[in-house]
């Protein structure tokens, strides 16, 4: 599968490198091209040694999204910082570029329960947090 | 009316100052503390702390009895996403979003949101003094015209300082419509000469700020 990723910081990276490792073609787009290190934390060669595409702009430009390859991509993941851009960009990505399966990650549990009702495919760190602190809680008892 | 308005910045400030003069029952919301403090010394109960992005923030707002929302921030994005939450979360029907950057437009009308801009708005923009990184401040268009109408403003590098109006090489389709200087406005004569500090406004084409930009951004003298 073709994999685009914007947002290259802890958690894209992250994502990227499992996904190249697991076969996928991978891309990558940030504004800042100081990530593309971040990208190669633990490997032994470089990025595009390894077979993955890394694209310096922004996620709501035309011309980088396209340099990023939007128009091949079965699954786009939105995992820049901001919460407002992931959901503004990835919404771009499925109404705009028809992208199959789009990801995207929203830090605001409120938020990401109603885009997610609205059919975007959310995922909530905070939520997750949330759960694993109150079960662990209970286990305490 | 009740109104909610995402963003003090100028714009919105403004903007809240005219509609409550104008009688209706306006909620601005801010996030910048130091900013709102400002504005609460004016506006008072007016004005509620926090980022309209959150549902908790509109909620506590009153975003589900509002007849207008307006999300006047410097930010494209959460401009957006406040418009579609008050649209399709809470059921406003009437909504009005700024586009900061003209490039965004189509991501707007992509996602259900019309962005218009009021006759207040132009307004309260020929008093606003934020110019974007490319010099010029998109300011009204006249869609169904086909025009649009740019602010730009002129420093002692433009290739414009000094000119005078006829000598000015626009592209066809472009005309400078005012000027501002020392706060007055008025219209040029051809033999007008353009002087740095000058504020320009012209009505265009869409799709000629490009050639515009070049008229009036700094270094390109040699270029052109």
């Amino acid at each position: 599968m073709f994999i685009l990723i914007v947002g290259a910081g802890r958690v894209g990276s992250s994502v990227a490198r499992s996904a190249l490792a697991a076969g996928h073609t991978v891309s990558v787009l940030d504004e800042d091209p100081l990530s593309h290190e971040r990208l190669e934390v633990g490997m032994d060669r470089t990025w595009e040694e390894a077979g993955g595409r890394f694209t310096v702009g922004h996620g709501m430009e035309v011309d980088a999204l396209t340099e990023a390859g939007i128009l091949d991509a079965d699954v786009f993941i939105a995992s820049t910082d901001g919460d407002n851009t992931n959901l503004t960009i990835s919404q771009i990505a499925q109404k705009h570029y028809e992208v199959e399966k789009v990801i995207v990650r929203v830090m605001d549990p409120a938020r990401a329960a109603w885009y997610s009702e609205q059919g975007l495919h959310t995922i909530c760190p905070t939520q997750h947090a949330i759960e694993m602190f109150t079960s662990a809680l209970g286990e305490i008892g | 009316m009740y109104v909610i308005i995402a963003g003090g910045g100028k714009v919105g400030w403004n903007l809240a100052r005219e509609l409550i003069a104008k009688g209706n029952e306006v909620t601005l919301i801010e996030s910048t503390r130091t900013r709102y403090l400002t504005i609460e010394q004016e506006l008072e109960h007016a004005v509620q702390y926090g980022d309209a992005t959150e549902l908790w923030v509109l909620e506590r707002a009153g975003i589900a009895r509002a007849d207008l929302a307006i999300a006047v921030t410097g930010d494209d994005e959460d401009n957006l996403l406040i418009c579609q939450m008050a649209k399709e979360k809470y059921l406003c029907e009437r909504i009005i979003a700024r586009v900061n950057n003209p490039r965004n437009r189509s991501w707007f009308e992509l996602l259900g949101i019309q962005p218009a801009v009021s006759a207040t708005d132009l307004i309260l923009r020929l008093i606003e003094h934020e110019v974007p990184s490319y010099g010029l401040v998109h300011l009204l268009d006249l869609r169904d015209e086909q025009l649009e109408i740019i602010e730009v403003e002129v420093t002692s590098s433009s290739p414009a300082a000094g000119r005078a109006v006829q000598d000015m090489h626009l592209p066809e389709g472009a005309l400078i419509i005012s000027l501002l200087r020392d706060g007055r406005g008025f219209v040029p004569k051809a033999d007008t000469v353009i002087q740095a500090d000058d504020e320009v406004l012209l009505v265009l084409d869409p799709g000629l700020e490009d050639a515009i930009t070049a008229q009036f951004a700094p270094g390109t003298l040699d270029a052109a």
